[in-house]
């Protein structure tokens, strides 16, 4: 086996931050007492509540974008969908289906002015979709809080708040388990729900056949160098607008699965974890902020979730609270991204000064001579 | 409409002229090029080769400047390219000088960026042409096929940045040849990072191409490889043809000859009168010196600088001249050994070449020149004020040093009144004045310090002909004055031979000779092409 | 009229509009029942409390690491030097000069840390400050639970299982800034002079920081690192020194703001004043690079403004409490705006 030394710094770095995080969560484990069919059981449920999610990271990264910070524009047009056909008594997976469809649309407008403001921060993507979504989130409470149930009728006054207008803070989704139940496949005390499954395994193999077309290779070639591109003739700005169309979308479907697991909906904050809590579990499964691809997704949402599961238990039983395995699951999930995004620009640096090191090794020798 | 004599010519090039906001940078070029051959085109720097390369290929800049004057044909038709995307469409290629691959993707997938091979699918057929499958056996067929026709081994699934560089330069013919109906490559000096063995199979490529009906128009400052592989051969010289000649027993020196030549005439009025400097006072001294700018890399350099002299540093761009002062300054990494005024100095440390008495005039005047948002007094003082704790105000014994801005004001006048800067007050921001004037801040800024040495990297570039005339001026008079050194580095053969004691030429990073400037200005062409090395005592040596 | 133009231009279109707009509000307040002296006091109240915080933005963005997202580890600095002396039980001066100490020392110590961290990332520094901010929060989270603080007026619970979330002060030093030469102008108008006295020394001390020599060179590397580079200066060690000084005046503005509102708030609360800040110096005509003390002065009074008065008194003319999210669109916005404009 040839050691190649190029090699290995890359691998150390993507292998870091999971191998840090397995072991956490082994020590944890033991100390939380959960049985160990609870966790299988909890771990099947998070798959596939959260994949879907994990996996519309994938493209902006393959772009060159970094971390779409920005996907809770999607999370969001997902849950308008679901608060509308919820509004329209809609049940099970034709109701969600629906819902996506209605979504859609929200979905693909606000990835283009994502994508487009995007364009304009070149170079700082990251921090401007992250503010970006907080911006479009404001708009999406002010939308749900003043405008539904007064200038948008609303057939369902259940869901509206108590002075007419507004939607409740928290609502209960008739269309819960719509997909989980599908095909659902019982082992003991662990539910598979296959559907939800089939459809996380859909997305799978669109990413795959995307990758090799000609968009894709675009997309990848954007990502890798954008003057190179452009001095090829590939539309560059047209091209990353349409990877975060993608996401934005996929982001939104993703939104709905997870909802539909869960059952109920935060009206108002609900997705205001959804990215941070994707990127970490993708960077947990060894992406980095420039590669990522199917198995860091899988991967690192079930040792994500398997950490941010047991922590809190195992927090009480170390230090007598349950607050500070909490806290302790908070700071981990921030603080991956954190050393992830560290190591990103670390790296960036070391490899503009390796291109020059040789050309540099070669004069000292010369000079030595 | 034209009758051409032959249809053996591919390209014809009539009567075409530039003018850059009434700076005129050709004028009346006219020159053609037949079928499968292979054309040379030499030239200093500033002599319009860029320009000329940029019509033909379409760069946007120039229609956006006004267009040109004159007419190119090509097979017979006039062309009206507005973008490069004509141009290659016509069958215009062009390869640069940097390299535009991408690293991480391999051989093949280079060749045919944005040109790749797909297949259609039943999504592609519903959602367009971009969902089609890319086809990566026939990408691998394709590539290899163009990398064969080059007569080089090449293996197309190899990721570039796995690459040695001479193979890099294969990879961006083979790009260009790829497309189906390429008819002229334009190579912009490809043999630049060759070594001579990747040069020679560079060449014989060439002639491959030329040999299947491809014409090459191949610019280069090796002059042996123009008249070896080159059939017919083109001089530029500012902005003129001054010379379009079959190859035919044409030697390396006439060719530097006519790139360097100037009027007898004009020849003695620039010459700088002979000033009396002892060989034996050396303030600065250089040895091995290397220096790792990138585009300007400096491999070993051993120099002696004369007090109270001006030492002129000349070449072709991308030779290494610019590397000398920007390595010394610190700026880039370097290696070997300085010496100041006897006694040895640290390299890659600005702040103390700047302690020492050494001032730098970078050739990036907006880039590492000047501070734009910042106004004239600031950028005036600023060096003195960090380095030498000039305009500042001492309180609490020093622990404080407050910004004397009166002190700051004055200096920025009296500079302003020497060096006729035209600006609206000492407060205007630099962003807001001309080339010419931000060019004399810099100046002040560096005499400010008042230093020993001075080094000013391309004072005049960019500037109208009137503050250049000043520029040179006040270098000349501070010389005079305060007997400061100066070494002053540009691409302006005669700008050097008017100011300079002396002039180096650099070539491939390192120093083929030093000449009085009134040596015959054929060696100094023949020196910036590299044809032969001058040492200390004036005796030459062929290289080529 | 071109002087107008000039005027406009310079101090910007967006800037007059919400000028403007405030200035409506402030017509308008009494139609809809809102006292303006109440409103006023609010105002300035809001900006002395506020003003430090948004001062502390100034250094990094000088210096050239862009908008300080990572203030967190300041405010904390701040929340650790309250806590520390409500456990010596200090009142009145003493109490809040102990505060002072003890948040410096640590605000140095962390910016010092936090500032090679920063030297090592950058162009990334925005984001990576934004996750270093959040990261050091749920950090300190777990720290105010197990940080062994007897105080029983601090801690909760009767064994001290750990900080409570909001602390009263009142029995401390509350308003201990703010009430020296406090000018009652009436029932509702109460200037807190002191506390504005205060905000102004501040902003000398950064006014006459940036006319020293190390001062001048930090804008240097702000506004071009190569040109500093050249001037023979560390960029690193401006760095790291624009990052101690914010990290510091961000501890600062902490306990100014603890002493105005009356409370010490724990643990979250930090998160809170993030954005406002950011968006507060970026109103004031900042830009991702270049900030003055005028855009700090300027935008704290506009930002505080619009958050005071747009929801007391639009809530009271169509009976809507609007506040929270028009304080969420308005800063978000303003920052996606600043992100999106070119730079050097």
């Amino acid at each position: 086996m040839k050691f190649d030394k190029k090699k290995i710094g890359p691998l150390l770095t993507g292998s870091v931050v999971p191998l840090m995080f397995l072991i956490i969560s082994i020590i944890a484990i033991p100390l939380s007492r959960y049985s160990g069919s609870y966790l299988v059981d909890q771990i099947i449920t998070r798959l596939a509540r959260n994949s879907f999610l994990v996996l519309s990271l994938l493209l902006p990264i393959m772009a060159g974008m970094g971390i779409n910070f920005g996907m809770i524009l999607g999370a969001m047009a997902g849950q308008i969908g679901l608060i509308f056909i919820t509004d329209w008594g809609i049940t099970g997976a034709p109701g969600l289906l629906l819902a996506a469809l209605v979504a859609a649309p929200i979905a693909i407008g606000l990835g283009y002015f994502c994508g487009v403001v995007l364009n304009r921060a070149k170079g700082r993507e990251m921090i401007t979709s992250m503010i970006l979504g907080l911006f479009i989130a404001g708009i999406y409470q002010f939308f749900l809080l003043y405008l539904c149930g007064s200038i948008i009728p609303f057939k369902t006054s259940t869901m509206l708040l108590s002075k007419g207008y507004g939607v409740r803070n928290a609502l209960n989704l008739n269309v819960a388990k719509g997909f989980d139940n599908l095909i659902l496949i019982k082992l003991g005390d662990i539910s598979i729900p296959v559907g939800t499954f089939l459809i996380i395994g859909l997305i799978c193999v669109f990413t795959v056949w995307f990758r090799k077309t000609k968009l894709g290779q675009d997309m990848r070639a954007v990502g890798l160098d954008m003057n190179v591109s452009d001095t090829a003739g590939i539309a560059v700005d047209k091209t990353r607008i349409q990877s975060v169309i993608i996401s934005t979308v996929l982001a939104c479907f993703g939104q709905i699965i997870y909802l539909q697991n869960i059952g109920t909906m935060n009206t108002y904050n609900g997705a205001d974890q959804a990215a941070l809590f994707a990127a970490a579990s993708l960077l947990v499964g060894g992406a980095t902020v420039t590669k990522a691809s199917i198995p860091n997704a899988i991967v690192g949402t079930a040792l994500f979730h398997l950490m941010f599961i047991v922590m809190p238990m195992a927090g009480k039983y170390i230090t007598g609270s349950a607050m500070i395995g909490e806290y302790f699951r908070m700071f981990i999930s921030y603080g991956v991204v954190t050393i992830a995004l560290v190591l990103h620009a670390w790296k960036r640096q070391k490899d503009k000064d390796m291109e020059r090191h040789s050309f540099q090794l070669d004069m000292e020798k010369e000079s030595a001579k | 409409m034209n009758l051409l004599s032959t249809d053996n010519v591919l390209l014809k090039v009539e009567g075409v002229g530039k003018e850059y906001d009434g700076n005129r940078v050709l004028k009346d070029i006219s020159f053609t090029l037949e079928k499968g051959k292979i054309l040379g085109l030499v030239g200093e720097n500033g002599a319009g080769k860029s320009t000329l390369m940029n019509i033909l290929f379409g760069m946007k800049v120039i229609a956006e400047t006004g267009g040109y004057e004159g007419a190119v044909y090509l097979n017979g038709e006039k062309i009206k390219f507005k973008s490069p995307v004509d141009a290659l469409k016509a069958g215009i290629g062009m390869v640069h000088q940097e390299f535009s691959l991408i690293p991480g993707f391999t051989v093949g997938e280079n060749v045919l960026l944005n040109m790749e091979k797909t297949k259609k699918s039943l999504i592609s057929k519903v959602l367009g042409k971009r969902v089609e499958t890319i086809d990566l056996p026939e990408i691998r067929k394709s590539a290899k096929k163009a990398i064969d026709t080059l007569g080089v081994q090449l293996d197309t699934d190899t990721l570039v940045s796995e690459m040695p560089v001479g193979h890099k330069q294969f990879i961006e013919i083979a790009r260009e040849i790829d497309r189906s109906q390429v008819k002229l490559i334009v190579l912009d000096e490809p043999t630049a990072v060759l070594t001579e063995s990747e040069a020679e199979i560079l060449l014989k490529s060439m002639r491959l191409l030329a040999d299947i009906g491809i014409s090459i128009v191949f610019i280069s400052h090796r002059l042996h490889e123009i008249t070896a592989i080159c059939d017919t051969i083109v001089v530029l010289r500012d902005g003129l043809v001054v010379k379009e000649t079959p190859s035919e027993g044409v030697d390396v020196r006439q060719i530097a000859e006519w790139m360097v030549g100037r009027d007898v005439d004009a020849e003695a009025k620039h010459i700088r009168p002979l000033v009396k400097i002892d060989e034996k006072d050396i303030i600065f001294e250089t040895r091995n010196l290397w220096v790792d700018m990138p585009g300007e890399t400096i491999k070993n350099v051993s120099l002696k600088v004369r007090r109270g002299e001006i030492l002129g540093i000349g070449g072709l761009a991308g030779q290494g001249k610019l590397g000398v002062p920007n390595g010394i300054m610190g700026l880039f990494v370097s290696g070997g050994e300085i010496f100041f005024e006897g006694k040895p100095l640290q390299l890659n440390n600005t702040l103390n070449a700047l302690q020492s008495g050494i001032a730098f005039v970078s050739e990036d005047r907006r880039g590492v020149g000047l501070l734009l948002d910042e106004p004239i007094d600031w950028n005036i003082a600023f060096n003195a004020m960090q380095v030498q704790n000039k305009f500042l105000k001492s309180y609490l014994g020093g622990a404080i040093k407050w910004r004397d801005e009166k002190a700051m004001k004055a200096c920025a006048l009296e500079y302003i009144k020497s060096l006729e800067i035209r600006c609206t007050s000492e407060r205007q921001l630099a962003r807001n004045l001309s080339g010419g004037n931000q060019q004399k801040v810099c100046l002040a800024k560096a005499f400010a310090m008042n230093p020993k040495l001075l080094f000013v990297s391309e004072p005049t570039r960019g500037i109208d002909v009137g503050a250049k005339k000043l520029v040179l001026d006040s270098l000349r008079k501070y010389n005079e004055e305060n007997n400061t050194t100066i070494v002053i580095i540009s691409s302006e053969l005669e700008e050097l031979r008017s100011i300079s004691d002396r002039i180096a030429i650099v070539c491939e990073g390192k120093i083929f000779g030093i000449l009085p400037p009134n040596s015959p200005v054929v060696d100094f062409g023949l020196l910036m092409a590299g044809e032969f090395k001058i040492n200390e005592e004036g005796e030459k040596t062929w290289l080529r | 009229m071109v002087a107008i133009n000039k005027f406009i231009k310079n101090f910007g279109v967006a800037r007059i509009i919400i000028g403007f707009f405030l200035l409506a509000l402030f017509i308008a307040a009494p139609f809809f029942g809102v006292r303006v002296d109440t409103s006023l006091n609010d105002v300035i109240v809001r900006f002395g409390m506020s003003g430090i915080m948004v001062l502390s933005m100034v250094p990094m963005i000088q210096s050239g690491c862009g908008l300080n997202f990572g203030v967190p580890v300041g405010l904390i600095s701040g929340m650790m030097g309250a806590v520390v002396s409500l456990e010596y039980n200090l009142t009145g001066m003493a109490g809040i000069g102990v505060a002072f100490l003890v948040g410096l020392v640590m605000a140095a110590v962390l910016g010092f840390l936090y500032g090679l961290l920063l030297n090592r990332v950058k162009g990334d520094e925005m984001i990576i400050a934004t996750y270093v901010g959040f990261s050091f929060v749920f950090l300190m989270n777990i720290m105010w639970l197990i940080l062994p603080f007897k105080n029983p007026a601090s801690v909760q619970g009767f064994k001290g299982e750990g900080l409570r979330v909001t602390i009263s002060i009142e029995e401390y030093w509350i308003h201990t800034l703010s009430d020296i030469l406090k000018i009652d102008v009436s029932k509702y108008l109460i200037i807190p002079t002191g506390m504005l006295l205060f905000f102004i020394l501040m902003c000398l001390i950064v006014w006459g920081f940036f006319k020293t020599k190390l001062g001048t060179a930090i804008t240097a590397v702000g506004s071009n690192p190569d040109y500093a580079r050249a001037s023979g200066i560390n960029i690193n060690k401006m760095r790291v020194v624009s990052v101690m000084l914010s990290t510091m005046l961000a501890a600062v503005g902490m306990i100014v703001f603890q002493q105005s509102f009356g409370f010490v708030q724990m643990f979250n609360s930090p998160l809170a004043f993030v954005f406002p800040s950011v968006a507060a110096v970026l109103l004031g005509g900042a830009s991702v690079n270049k900030a003055t003390i005028t855009n700090v002065v300027i935008g704290t009074f506009l930002f505080q403004g619009i958050l005071t008065m747009t929801p007391s008194v639009i809530n009271s003319a169509i009976n809507i409490d609007v506040s929270e999210i028009i304080r969420i669109i308005v800063s978000n916005g303003l920052i996606v705006y600043a992100l999106t404009r070119k730079g050097r």
